[in-house]
């Protein structure tokens, strides 16, 4: 009994730690709808700052010192990227700010880097917080009784700025209804900049706190973001007292988890998750978005113009042409060009016609490249079976998950997927006797007429370019503009006797079944598959490469996968710094190209032929 | 090191291979390696062993390089940590910089994954660094040679001072995944054979890098094991070990550690270093034989720091590299993979020797308990472990192995 | 012939009472309409008709059927046209492409995967847009319409399906008054040529006066009153409701 109690309070230290990096990014959304990815990397330059500074000044005062000067340095970094880059993208599309925090985060690694260098650091542990005491006969950190104190401490402050202050009251205030808030005459402007500074902040301090209770080092970030978002999405977006509760039960889930089946640790919260979102698909004490009226409608979608297909035609025969001139190595990176084009053209369906933004389509190019290589090696069978399999696994796979998926909107829809693509990473990872587990399955290499590399090239192209033409026609088909009908206005599809819910659904099995061909293109094309098909990282590439081209228009997702594939591998080759130099360049590109690149030429050379 | 300091020896070593390539264009071209390692995803373990592979490049190419007057020219990439980048860049280093062999990579997926291309492409792959023996039997390849002391020679290693303790009530704490899960199995199955009395009465297997450290400390104890067997490494082990002393998991329980005698994470821990665990690791400071001083000499002058056990692997692999070509007369592939076969090559650990069986070297590590000498972590009462010494014998070694 | 026959129709928010024991019935071609101040729970009751919000109580029949409780699309099918008081149209659509969706769900066609829907029932589209006079904006995008054409277009929209009721909620807001005259008597011809029932929502009280057949009142959810315009009009309790307001009378009293 008493070893439970002691469990329990390790689970609210933790649950402290998790509250105040989430509180942060609720606040952030509720305000700003930022989707803020870059929330990890404050959380990780606030531990980093804080380390720094209690190891320079080797004293109490430098370790509390220190505390402070990495919540601030977040704090006040956030607000310069408020003004310095994210008020330029609010008339955008939504989420693209989202490929712009992204372009931070790269930044950060590498400055974090050059900074500090890459061996982890250890800070000194907090004065006077070194013991343990005993409760109930267990032995309890005395600094874990500092963390649960503050925990509660900060969300009572919270709670007092935000109902006795009036700039606290304002912020509700924009979070209940942004434009209502504008109308009032309050400088919005001034307050997403203190509301950045403010999320970031308590990012920072979250990350500075865990000084004494590990080393500080270059994983932070990634670590960190992903569980904060589970705990605000879990409490309900712009909700502090949600992240609060949210932060509570997975804190208390990882403590008593671990002793009821240590293996889960991997994969509870997003199985937690995905529960709660299934029950209350706005969190636990989330309410409804208010349904945003005027904001900036996406332009008209028109079919080309002939020439455009005649130069789309004449393009593919450029391609098909490359083996002549090609050598084996310049093919292999077409094909996975192409494959990506594939992969972003159908994440494309989902968030450009669907409306319905994924952080997990990597779960189906995952499924699919796992198809084919299970089929392969388990089977004996090779790309005349493996290759099916792959989209039918995932179109599978979709179709389950999509049930759940469409009931929600908008990042509630999003965190799901990413739970199903988390659960799916998991059992890759750890079913070791099936899918080889974090090793892989090695060797799944197209026989027959298609074991050249060329031949094999030929194959993706013919596959992608169908595929991409598909899902072209789709678009401009009825069912294309029953999604599209869908997603503007949902209130008036019902009315005109629509099943939005179940076209969406149908969306997005479709979109998992083109994923999981390119998923299935991929493993043949590399020989491998890993794990690493399913993780958050191959999901976040595919929103990079549509939000990058344009999720407006058709042709950007094609762009976006084909600059940003170029760019990853041209710079990992060259560069020594390439994260920094990528993240730099889609900052730029974002500043530039508002709409996505395909979207701000369109809009560039459309004006003068519309209105 | 400052990282002004550490940017321009960068830029010294990299003018002086250079240089040295130049010059050696004159004679005859260079000789190419095409090397991959995860230099963004994990820097603190891999610029150590770039360190080491570059100092190897600079001596031998200041002898007059290879073959008859040839330099050595490194291709250098980085994977960013993803097995997928790995393969896309070990084709690039295979189809457009010729090069004649490949080596690096650290991961033991990602090892793995560079094996099978360069199987598949029939190009010898120097594995460095990656621990699974996947890489070299039930996975292993006739291209494909691993440098680095395996997970099962490692545990093999700790299991005769293990076995040695009084303790029969067994902990293990690892990361979930293959490496944690062949290191507890390996450790488990040597412990028993030579200590059938032992139990094992509680695993722990956190996340890789995302330990939540108190809970984990508090099952552990509550199962009131008395030795435990550690697994966890880097930002894990530093938590781990936090917890661990704080709430007294430690007190009077012995702890045998995979790994943790390393440079690359017991000086992090600096004077909180555990005290008293058995452990594999690297002691730089105490190796006093004349390899190794003369490989920790010329380190410290190139680089102004210690080196790590990233370090003697970089170091170590270009140096097999440049035996391998001698003994092969030619830079062909299957001259290569026969020169690899049996190679001895003089490392700062002594003389290691690649066996043909199943293409492992016989490098060791050294075994010891780790202690804090002027508010640093290090290993006292060590003992090098020859590899050779645990390894099964060739012939079964290849039985483990696909047939060719 | 009896289109609609509402009975006993109840619904609560959280203990406030917005609709409370709402009965009524429309005819084919006739036009009626529901006024009362805001608040009264004119939308609610709309949003009950439908189907966008399910009655705690009491019965909607169409044609006889019973449809409370069925969703939006459902109501639609069996032949429910309505515009909204606040437009939802297809934003990122042209006007003559709402239409089209419209038609394509009408004749069940949303599933097609390859013929372009470009083609589909647009003359038919074109012909209802040019009965709501929005012929000539056919090909502009939804977005940049102001808001009279959007309600326009929204009466296209409701009439896609040929139904035999339409229910429009303030159809007329935020006309100038000679569009709000034209499409009033738009959808009186409507009613008179095709024997349309319509019930309508309007604050516009000369539109209500000069178009409605019979008009019910409402107040805090409940029927206060019912008839013809004069009727209503002479109704003390209404006159109460309305009293000050001047809006029941400004124009006729004139």
């Amino acid at each position: 009994m008493s070893f439970l109690l002691a469990q329990f309070l390790s689970g609210l230290a933790q649950a402290s730690s998790l509250f105040l990096v989430a509180s942060g990014l609720s606040i952030i959304f509720g305000v700003t709808r930022i989707v803020n990815f870059a929330h990890g990397s404050f959380y990780m330059i606030g531990a980093y700052a804080a380390c720094w500074v209690a190891l320079t000044v080797d004293s109490a005062a430098g370790f509390w010192g220190g505390i402070a000067a990495g919540a601030l340095a977040a704090g006040i970094l956030g607000a310069v990227m408020e003004r310095g880059l994210l008020r330029r993208l609010y008339r955008s599309p939504e989420l693209f700010q989202l490929l712009a925090t992204f372009g931070v985060v790269l930044v950060v690694q590498d400055a974090v880097l050059a900074l500090w260098g890459p061996e982890d650091l250890l800070g000194p542990r907090a004065p006077g917080l070194t013991g343990r005491v005993r409760l109930w006969g267990q032995p309890v950190p005395l600094y874990d009784l500092f963390l649960m104190v503050l925990g509660p401490v900060v969300f009572a402050g919270l709670w007092l700025l935000f109902h006795k202050t009036r700039w606290g009251v304002l912020v509700r205030a924009a979070t209940e209804d942004r434009e209502m808030t504008a109308a009032l005459g309050v400088n919005q402007s001034h307050l997403f900049t203190a509301v950045l500074f403010l999320g970031c902040l308590l990012a920072g301090l979250g990350g500075a706190l865990q000084i004494p209770r590990g080393s500080v080092n270059l994983h932070m970030d990634m670590a960190m973001v992903v569980e904060a978002f589970v705990v605000v999405v879990v409490g309900g977006l712009g909700s502090v007292g949600g992240a609060f509760l949210a932060a509570l039960l997975i804190g208390q889930l990882q403590a008593f988890g671990i002793l009821i089946f240590p293996e889960i640790t991997l994969v509870l919260v997003f199985l937690v998750m995905a529960v709660v979102l299934v029950l209350r698909p706005y969190g636990l004490l989330g309410r409804p978005p208010v349904e945003a009226r005027g904001g900036e409608a996406g332009p008209v979608l028109r079919p080309a113009p002939p020439w455009a297909g005649w130069m789309a035609a004449g393009g593919v025969a450029a391609l098909a042409c490359a083996p002549l001139v090609a050598g084996d190595y310049a093919l292999l990176v077409l094909t996975e060009t192409l494959i990506l084009v594939l992969f972003a053209a159908s994440l494309h369906l989902l968030m450009g016609p669907g409306g319905m933004v994924s952080f997990g389509h990597a779960a189906w190019f995952g499924l699919g490249a796992y198809a084919a290589a299970l089929v392969f090696r388990h089977l004996g069978l090779g790309l005349a079976v493996g290759l099916p399999a792959a989209p039918l696994l995932a179109a599978a796979g979709a179709l389950v998950a999509g049930w759940f998926c469409v009931r929600l909107s908008g990042v509630y829809l999003a965190m799901l997927t990413l739970a199903f693509a988390q659960i799916l990473w998991s059992v890759a990872f750890q079913w070791t006797a099936v899918t080889g587990g974090d090793n892989g399955i090695l060797g799944v290499w197209p026989g027959g007429p298609f074991a050249a590399r060329w031949a094999y090239y030929e194959l993706t192209l013919a596959l992608v370019v169908a595929g991409v033409v598909a899902l072209r026609r789709v678009v401009f088909a009825p069912f294309g503009w029953t999604l599209r009908a869908g997603r503007d206005s949902p209130l008036r599809a019902e009315a005109l006797g629509i099943d939005v819910r179940r076209h969406q659904w149908m969306a997005f099995t479709a979109a998992g079944a083109f994923a999981g061909l390119a998923g299935g293109l991929d493993a043949f094309a590399k020989g491998s598959v890993f794990p690493t098909h399913l993780d958050i990282s191959t999901s976040v590439d595919g929103l990079v490469m549509v939000l990058l081209g344009g999720v407006q228009t058709l042709a950007g997702p094609l762009v976006g996968a084909v600059v940003f594939h170029g760019l990853e591998t041209e710079m990992l080759r060259h560069v020594p710094y390439w994260r920094a130099v990528l993240g730099g360049i889609i900052i730029v590109l974002v500043l530039a190209f508002p709409q996505g690149i395909v979207g701000a030429l369109s809009h560039r050379f459309g004006r003068s032929r519309d209105s | 090191m400052s990282i002004l300091s550490r940017l321009s020896l960068h830029g010294f070593l990299a003018l002086a291979v250079t240089a040295g390539a130049c010059g050696a264009a004159l004679a005859a071209d260079p000789i190419r390696i095409g090397e991959i390692n995860s230099y963004t995803g994990l820097p603190a373990f891999t610029i150590p062993y770039r360190q080491g592979w570059e100092l190897a490049v600079a001596e031998i190419n200041a002898a007059g390089g290879l073959l008859g007057g040839r330099m050595l020219e490194v291709v250098s990439r980085d994977d960013g940590g993803k097995p997928e980048d790995a393969v896309r860049t070990a084709n690039e280093l295979i189809a457009n910089e010729k090069v004649a062999l490949l080596t690096g990579t650290y991961f033991s997926h990602i090892g793995l994954a560079v094996a099978d291309v360069a199987a598949r492409n029939k190009v010898l792959f120097l594995a460095a660094e990656p621990l699974t023996d996947a890489i070299i039997w039930s996975k292993g390849n006739p291209y494909t040679f691993r440098l680095r002391p395996g997970t099962a020679m490692q545990a093999g290693m700790l299991v005769d001072d293990a076995a040695k303790l009084s303790a029969r009530r067994w902990a293990t704490v690892a990361p979930n995944y293959e490496y944690g899960q062949a290191a507890v199995a390996a450790f488990k199955e040597k412990l028993k054979a030579k200590r059938p009395d032992v139990e094992f009465v509680a695993e722990q297997w956190p996340a890789q890098g995302k330990i939540d450290a108190g809970a984990t400390v508090q099952a552990l104890a509550a199962a009131k094991p008395e030795a435990i067997f550690n697994v966890t490494f880097g930002p894990d082990l530093a938590k781990f070990v936090r917890e661990g002393t704080t709430r007294g998991l430690f007190d009077g329980r012995a702890v045998v550690s995979l790994l943790t005698g390393e440079p690359e994470y017991l000086v992090p821990l600096k004077d909180e270093a555990p005290e008293g665990w058995i452990v594999t690791g690297y002691p730089w400071d105490q190796v006093k034989t004349p390899e190794h001083v003369g490989f920790l000499t010329a380190y410290r002058n190139a680089y102004n720091d210690f080196p790590r056990l990233g370090s003697v692997v970089g170091y170590t692999a270009m140096k097999t590299i440049a035996a391998a070509i001698a003994k092969a007369g030619s830079t062909d592939t299957p001259a290569l993979v026969e020169a690899m076969k049996g190679l001895s090559v003089e490392s700062p650990f002594g003389i290691i020797t690649f066996r043909a069986g199943d293409h492992q070297s016989t490098m060791g590590a050294f075994v010891g308990t780790t202690a804090v000498k002027n508010g640093q972590g290090t290993m006292i009462d060590w003992r090098y472990a020859d590899g050779a010494a645990f390894l099964p014998p060739e012939d079964e070694a290849a039985k483990l192995r696909p047939a060719e | 012939m009896t289109v609609l026959s509402v009975s006993g129709l109840a619904k609560a928010y959280g203990g406030v009472q917005a609709v409370r024991g709402v009965s009524f019935t429309l005819a084919a071609g006739e036009m009626l309409a529901l006024i009362g101040p805001n608040g009264a729970g004119k939308s609610t009751c709309f949003n009950m008709l439908n189907g966008q919000v399910r009655p705690d109580a009491g019965s909607v029949k169409l044609l006889g059927r019973e449809i409370a409780g069925l969703p939006p699309r459902a109501v639609w099918r069996l032949g429910v046209g309505r515009t909204f008081q606040i437009t939802a149209t297809f934003a990122a659509m042209t006007v003559v492409e709402n239409v089209q969706m419209a038609l394509l769900s009408h004749h069940r066609r949303l599933l097609g995967w390859w013929r372009p829907a470009a083609r589909l029932y647009r003359d038919e589209a074109m012909a209802l847009l040019e009965r709501v006079g929005m012929g000539a904006q056919a090909d502009r995008p939804a977005a940049v319409l102001a808001y009279g054409d959007l309600k326009r277009l929204e009466l296209a929209l409701a009439l896609a399906n040929g139904p035999a009721l339409l229910l429009m909620d303030e159809p007329a807001a935020g006309m100038a008054p000679a569009e709000r005259e034209a499409l009033m008597r738009l959808t009186a011809s409507l009613a008179r040529e095709q024997g349309v029932a319509v019930l309508f929502t309007e604050h516009d009280m000369d539109a209500v006066f000069a178009h409605a057949h019979r008009i019910l009142v409402m107040h805090q959810g409940a029927l206060i009153a019912e008839g013809t315009p004069a009727a209503v009009r002479a109704d003390p309790q209404v006159q109460a409701v309305y009293l000050g307001s001047g809006a029941l009378f400004g124009g006729g009293a004139a």
